[in-house]
This record gives C-alpha cells, sequence and structure tokens, in this order.
C-alpha cells in the first residue's frame, strides 16, 4: 500500500465496521508502518512518517504539485486549535490519511488530514512536579507498526494505538526524576525494533543520557550517558564531581544512517550553564553530536562544538545528513548549522571535520581551527562582557532544510543578536534551575510579543542559504522580528517557513525570493510538513496554539 | 593539575556563593532591571524608591528582608496584607530589579542644581520650553510624544535632567520614531507604533493611527535619534532645575 497516494479512509479498527455501512465505498487502509516503510519514507511523500521527514532529516519532500508558479494559489484549508495556551512546538505525523500530533503538555491526538477533525485524543495530565525549563512542550510522536510512542514531560514513555488512542504500556524511565528537572520533550526516533529518546534538564543540573526502549515490550535496551562517569572515557573533562550536575541534556530528535547503523544526536549545554568555574575542563559531550552503534548504543565517535560552553550554546540541533560530491569524491557528510554562530560539515563516518564557517556574526571565537575547534577570545565575566551570539544563539532547535535539488543548507538564523553574559556564583539544589546570571540581551529569548519596535542592531530573524561545499551564503530573507521555525523545502524548488510575527510564506529555494504569505497571527515554533490526500498536496503548520493546513486553491 | 585546583575553588564556591550573590551585578542587569521598576514598581515606590513608609531603596532600607534572595522572593510573592502584590516576574527577572535596588544606594538621587520651583517650572514646560507641542499633561498637549502625565514617579532626577540636555543618551524602544515616503511622495513621521516584515504601524503629529505595508513605500526608516530637542543653551541652569522638579510633582491622576 506504499508508494502511491492512498485514498480517504483510516478510521479507527472499531469503527470500520459501522463506517464501511454508512459509507460502503471507503477504503479501509491498515497502517502498517514498518521500519522499512520510514528508511524509504523519502519514496512516499504523501506521508510525513518521522520528526524530520526522513532519517536523514532533511525535511525535504518529493511532492511538487505546489510550485512557484501557483503557489500564490495557497488557501487555507481548516484549522485545528489546541486546547492548550502552550507553544505549539510538535511536528506532526502524517500516515496515510491521518495526521499524528501532540497538543501541549501531553495530549496525543489524531487528525483526519482531510479536515482537521479529531479521530481521537488520548490525553496524559503530566505530573505537576515536572519542571522543565522553558515551557511545558512537546515536539512530536514516533510511529512503528500500529504504535505511537510519546516521551512524557513526567518522564514517563508511553505507547498509544494508532487506530483507537488506546494505551499499549506506559513505562517510568528509571533515574529520571521530575521533580530533580528531568523531562522529555523530544519526539523519539525509531530505529528497528527500538524506541531511542533522550531527557532534557540541563538547567536543573540533571545528567543527560540517551536510552533505547524494546517497542513491544517497553523493556530500556542500551543507554548512554552524555555526561561519562567515573571510569568512562571523557569523564576526567569533568572537574572533581560536576559530572554528576553535568546537563548535557537531549531535546531534539537525531538521525540515523542505515548502511553505517549509526544514530546521531546533538546534545546540550553543561551545567551551570553561564559560569563554567566548577566544571574546569571540555565538558564531554555537551555541546557536541554523538553516533551511536543503534544497536548498543556504544561510542563510535564525538565531535564537540563548543568546548566548555558558558554561553549555553547547546548543540541541540538536528543533524542533517546528506551525500554530497566533496572536493571530487562522493562523501557522506552531516550538515550542522550550530547555536555557537558557526556552520560545520563533518564526515559522518568518523566524525571528521571538514568545514566550518560562521553563519551570523560571532566573536566569542576568532575562528575554528583546521579540528574545528573554536578559537576561544571571549568568556563571561564578573561585570559582564558584550558576546555575539546572544545565549539564544545564531538559531536554536529549529529545523534546518537541505535541498539535494538546489545542494543548499536553509537556516532559520537570528541574525546580529547579542547579549551581555555576567559570570555568577551559583549553587546547586536539586530541582532548582543551576543556570548563574542569565544574560541580557535586548532580544527576547523565549518568546515575543504581539508588539516589535527594535531596530535591527538589536537583533533580527532571517532564512540564510548556504552552500555547504563552500560555507557561503547563497541568499538571505530577512525578517523584523525573530523566527522559531523550522525549514521545510521541496523538489520544485519552495522552501517555507515562518516567523514569531505570525507569518508562514514561501521562498524561491534558487534566490530567496518571497512567492506567498499567509499571516496567522501566532509564532510559528516549529517545522512545516507537506504531505498528499487523494493526489492533493497539502502544507501544515502550527502557529500560535494552532496547526493550519494549506493547499492549492 | 587543575582539576585538584579546580576542586578546592569549586568547594570555595559553593561556600560563598550566597554572599558573592548580595554584589557584583553587571551594569547591564541593573539597567534591565532599572526598566522592570519603572514599568512595574515605581508607581508605589516612587522612582527613587521612598514611596512607602518604612522603605527607602536608595538608603538600603527595607521592612521585611536583607538578602538578595528574600527580596526576590517578595517581589515575586508579594506580601499578603499589605499593599505589596505578588510581581509577575520570573526569578532572574526578579533578580535584575534587585541589582537596580541594590545600585540605587550607590547613586543618590541628589537633584544636582538644587530643587527648582515646579509652579515656575510648569510654566516654562507650557510656555518657552514648548514642550506639549509634543507631550502631554493632565489631557492638555500632544500625544505624539510621551504622556508626561505621571513621569514623577516613573523618572529619577538625573533621568529627567539627562533627557532634556541629551535627548538621543537613551531611546527606549517605546519611544522610537520612524519615517517613512508613500509612493506618492508624502513624507511621514510618527511614533513607531509596531512592525514587521511587511508592514509599520505610526502614530503621527495629526494623531492619525498609521499603518503601511512596506512594499507600497517608496521609502521607511525607524530614527536612530530622537525628535525632541536638546534643552542645553535654550533654558537656562535654573529653568531646566525648575522644570525637572516640575515634572517630579506630575504623579498622574488617581
Amino acid at each position: 500500500m506504499t508508494g502511491r497516494v492512498l485514498k480517504r479512509g483510516i478510521v479507527g479498527a472499531a469503527l470500520v465496521a459501522s463506517a464501511a455501512a454508512f459509507n460502503s465505498s471507503w477504503t479501509t487502509v491498515v497502517a502498517q508502518v514498518s521500519f522499512d516503510r520510514l528508511l524509504r519514507s523519502a519514496e512516499e511523500p504523501q506521508n510525513w512518517l518521522t520528526y524530520s521527514g526522513t532519517t536523514m532529516s532533511q525535511r525535504y519532500s518529493l511532492l511538487t504539485q505546489v510550485t512557484a508558479a501557483n503557489v500564490k494559489n495557497l488557501e487555507q484549508q481548516w484549522v485545528f486549535q489546541a486546547q492548550s495556551l502552550e507553544k505549539f512546538e510538535a511536528t506532526p505525523l502524517v500516515v496515510d490519511g491521518v495526521i499524528y500530533t501532540v497538543q501541549a503538555p501531553n495530549d496525543v491526538v489524531a487528525l483526519d488530514a482531510l479536515t482537521g477533525r479529531a479521530f481521537w485524543i488520548y490525553s496524559h495530565v503530566p505530573s505537576p512536579l515536572a519542571r522543565p525549563c522553558c515551557g511545558r512542550v512537546n515536539r512530536g510522536l514516533a510511529i512503528l507498526g500500529n504504535t505511537l510512542f510519546l516521551a512524557t514531560l513526567d518522564d514517563h514513555l508511553i505507547a498509544l494505538d494508532a487506530k483507537s488512542g488506546r494505551l499499549v504500556w506506559n513505562v517510568t524511565i528509571e533515574g529520571a526524576r521530575p521533580e530533580a528537572g528531568y523531562a522529555f520533550t523530544v519526539a523519539p526516533l525509531v530505529v528497528k525494533n527500538k524506541i531511542i529518546i533522550g531527557v532534557a534538564g540541563a538547567e536543573f543540573g540533571v545528567r543527560g543520557f540517551l536510552a533505547a526502549f524494546d517497542a513491544t515490550t517497553g523493556g530500556e535496551l542500551w543507554r548512554f550517558n552524555t555526561v561519562p562517569g567515573p571510569g568512562e572515557a571523557g569523564n576526567t573533562t569533568w572537574a572533581g564531581d560536576s559530572w554528576k550536575r553535568g546537563g548535557a541534556s537531549v531535546w531534539v530528535t537525531g538521525s540515523y544512517d542505515p548502511d553505517l547503523n549509526l544514530t546521531y544526536w546533538g546534545l546540550g549545554n553543561p551545567g551551570p550553564d553561564w559560569n563554567g568555574a566548577s566544571r574546569e575542563g571540555d565538558n564531554l559531550y555537551s555541546d557536541g553530536v554523538v553516533a551511536l552503534d543503534a544497536d548498543t548504543g556504544t561510542l563510535k565517535w564525538h565531535f564537540q562544538f563548543t568546548p566548555h560552553d558558558e554561553m549555553d550554546y547547546d548543540s541541540t540541533q538536528v543533524p542533517v545528513l546528506a551525500d554530497l560530491e566533496w572536493q571530487g569524491r562522493m562523501r557522506k557528510v552531516m550538515l550542522w548549522a550550530n547555536r555557537n554562530g558557526f556552520l560545520y560539515v563533518l564526515d559522518r563516518t568518523n566524525g571528521q571535520f571538514l568545514l566550518g564557517k560562521p553563519f551570523v556574526k560571532v566573536t566569542w571565537a576568532s575562528g575554528l581551527d583546521d579540528k574545528g575547534r573554536p578559537i576561544r577570545v571571549q568568556s563571561p565575566t564578573e561585570e559582564g562582557v558584550v558576546i555575539f551570539p546572544h545565549a539564544v544563539g545564531g538559531t536554536n532547535w529549529m529545523s534546518p532544510s537541505f535541498s539535494p535539488r538546489t545542494g543548499l543548507f536553509y537556516i532559520p538564523s537570528l541574525m546580529d543578536s547579542y547579549a551581555t553574559f555576567p559570570r555568577r556564583a551559583v549553587e546547586f539544589v536539586e530541582g532548582r534551575v543551576f543556570v548563574g546570571a542569565f544574560p541580557v540581551g535586548p532580544i527576547q529569548a523565549l518568546r515575543g510579543g504581539p508588539i516589535n519596535r527594535r531596530i535591527p542592531e538589536q537583533g533580527y530573524g532571517a532564512i540564510q542559504a548556504f552552500d555547504p561545499k563552500t560555507g557561503t551564503q547563497k541568499w538571505i530573507f530577512k525578517l523584523a522580528d525573530l523566527t522559531d521555525s523550522g525549514v521545510l523545502s521541496t523538489a520544485s524548488d519552495l522552501v517555507f517557513a515562518g516567523s514569531r510575527e505570525g507569518y508562514f510564506f514561501a521562498l524561491d529555494a534558487r534566490d530567496g525570493s518571497l512567492l506567498w504569505k499567509a499571516n496567522l497571527g501566532g509564532n510559528v515554533a516549529s517545522g512545516p510538513i507537506t504531505y498528499a490526500v487523494n493526489g492533493r498536496q497539502y502544507v501544515a503548520v502550527s502557529a500560535g496554539n494552532s496547526l493550519f493546513a494549506y493547499a492549492l486553491r | 593539575m587543575w582539576r585538584a585546583g579546580v576542586v578546592l575553588a569549586f568547594a570555595v564556591t559553593v561556600a560563598v556563593a550566597s554572599l558573592v550573590a548580595q554584589h557584583g551585578y553587571s551594569p547591564a542587569e541593573v539597567a534591565e532591571g532599572g526598566r522592570l521598576f519603572q514599568a512595574s514598581c515605581a508607581r508605589c515606590h516612587g522612582a527613587d524608591g521612598d514611596a512607602v513608609a518604612g522603605v527607602n531603596f536608595a538608603r538600603g532600607q527595607f521592612r521585611r528582608a536583607t538578602t538578595d534572595d528574600e527580596i526576590v522572593r517578595i517581589i515575586t510573592a508579594g506580601i499578603p496584607g499589605t499593599g505589596m502584590p505578588p510581581g509577575n516576574f520570573s526569578e532572574f527577572d526578579a533578580g535584575r530589579i534587585v541589582a537596580y535596588l541594590r545600585s540605587m544606594t550607590a547613586t543618590p538621587t541628589a537633584s544636582a542644581g538644587g530643587p527648582g520651583d515646579a509652579a515656575r517650572g510648569k510654566a516654562v514646560v507650557e510656555g518657552k520650553g514648548q514642550c506639549l507641542t509634543c507631550h502631554r499633561v493632565d489631557g492638555a498637549g500632544s500625544q505624539l510624544g510621551p504622556d508626561l502625565n505621571s513621569v514623577g514617579p516613573l523618572r529619577r532626577t538625573g533621568e529627567l535632567q539627562r533627557s532634556l540636555l541629551d535627548p538621543d543618551a537613551e531611546i527606549v524602544d517605546d519611544n522610537r520614531f520612524a519615517r517613512v515616503v508613500t509612493r506618492g511622495g508624502e513624507t511621514i513621521t510618527g511614533r513607531l507604533l509596531n512592525q514587521d516584515s511587511f508592514s509599520i504601524q505610526l502614530f503621527d503629529a495629526k494623531e492619525r493611527l498609521l499603518s503601511f505595508t512596506k512594499s507600497d513605500l517608496r521609502e521607511y526608516a525607524i530614527l536612530r535619534s530622537s525628535p525632541m530637542p536638546s534643552y542645553r543653551g535654550t533654558l537656562s541652569t535654573e529653568e531646566l532645575a525648575d522644570v525637572v522638579s516640575y515634572l517630579r510633582s506630575l504623579k498622574g491622576r488617581p
């Protein structure tokens, strides 16, 4: 049933008989999302089967019905208003005509992709003890077979029947206590029969980890400590027992290369964020990417973007995998626009540094050495020092996109952002924020409002296109306010993205010119997706508290 | 080598953390705290922090708090049964307000130039100074510039003096001006109300709420300087002191 646009008609198994009685023309399709389908998800672009579209995480779609010529005819088809005032950070899954998404904090919703009407809602009410740093948000689900997987703010992993929304299993994740700041906001990654997730909470002095769970039973299969303990390689990069509160959290989904059987994950800041005095050393694997054997969780290689970070430059970006001709031969690379302001290209077979250049204004490092290690020239001081970029970064968690057609890497960017970073003593108290002094700057890190009277010198948002082979900017589309939006590119050379102002827009992937826009009235704080039902292409995006779907009129 | 030293340093750090936290705020934190104080605290406590009986921030006099942590708790939780409400602040923002309160003791407000005469100052504001061409006091004057009706509790003496002498020294985001030139060639300057990537909203001297699509404009710019003239040389030292005294006396209507 894969590889072509399916006719409408996914309904809960229990409803099939009665639905058929009402309308015998409905086609009943049983969703069987095998791992093979996930690996080949690019070949069924009518669906959006994983957080980043494919395990390569390019957020690139082969759908071409919407083009530069007709994109101006996009028209709103439906709106799903979440019963939540939180940011809508989830990327929906689309499986054979059904959308699965998460309404904050932890309600799983199944919607008809054609009409936006809900089939069912499963509500998990997280413990009030849960204390995520930056909103009671969730970034989405994973699916395998007929089962959906949700990682919760209060440290549960939950499996649901995708047809009925009924609970299949609910396990507590060992060693992750919500009252100590451990929280899961990440959309899980499926590799074979494993559900891989990582824990957030670096602002509370947690010790981060990635763990894989058996999709059938929920039993834990392996765990990788993102802050190595005594006896583990890398532990000596942490002074004393600072590793116990080292952070290196995980809050954005990783990627997977089936040929190498490696899964790649970006890791968050070391704790405390803005004072490294207590944790002398490089603080592995904070602000780095780790490549793990997907079967065992064994570390194959790592690359640390910001050793001994004191600016909160989490490397929680999605690892974008691409196969590029590199200086005369094909290479398996990883593209990474980092919160620290540098764009990197790595060889993903071994972590070798191939290229690195700033993609925004950077003052904390004068450049990168030939191994890709930053040449540090600024750190927080007692009296405070102005550093570019702001702690919110040159980019943040929002997903970039890579188009194999244009060869360009599309980066949601925060331009010319800066803050004063004061260094402040900080004491660890379990369950309380463990950060130091919050940097002070003219932009608002987490959310803006409906009024913007800033001048561009105070920082602004943009979508930038970079050529990863040279690290040079090809075009920039500037916004008056910041953006928290991910990017989608398509084989018809369109780039879709949004802004804090509430615009959702389409750009020409080759030159960045604006082709279409709509005002959705709320912050676009997740990545747009595209899918098709009955041969009609849709583009969906969340803004404010709602999910919007567009198609050609 | 560094490990042993750092372990020791860490132990010391933890021991003195609460002491260090008492002082050593950065100028940026103080400035941000000052903005928050003016927006949320000054209306009751006064710009100089001495408007509530028994409390005088400039003298470091608090009724129920000594440490920074205690002040943060009062700012966020309020004091039940009193006029001090819980504030809608994060711990960080409350900490910045504390940074500002602590800074007040270091920068006494002594009105340089001596206290002026508010009545004479009123005459200057309404006459020679032509302040009401752009500003408004008690319903009279223009709404183009910032309303001065309750500026007294919101601005300290030194801040008012600086604004009169050097209006470009600090322009807060809310007081920016912008200029647009329409396709038809009309130039309109007004207070910047809002902007986004595709549009800009102004309030002009004719008290119109204007909204323009940027692509329809010949040009647009947010001004980096203030449209207010400096009164250095225009007003005498005594007149300036009188104007400041008058402005400090404006407490708005109850």
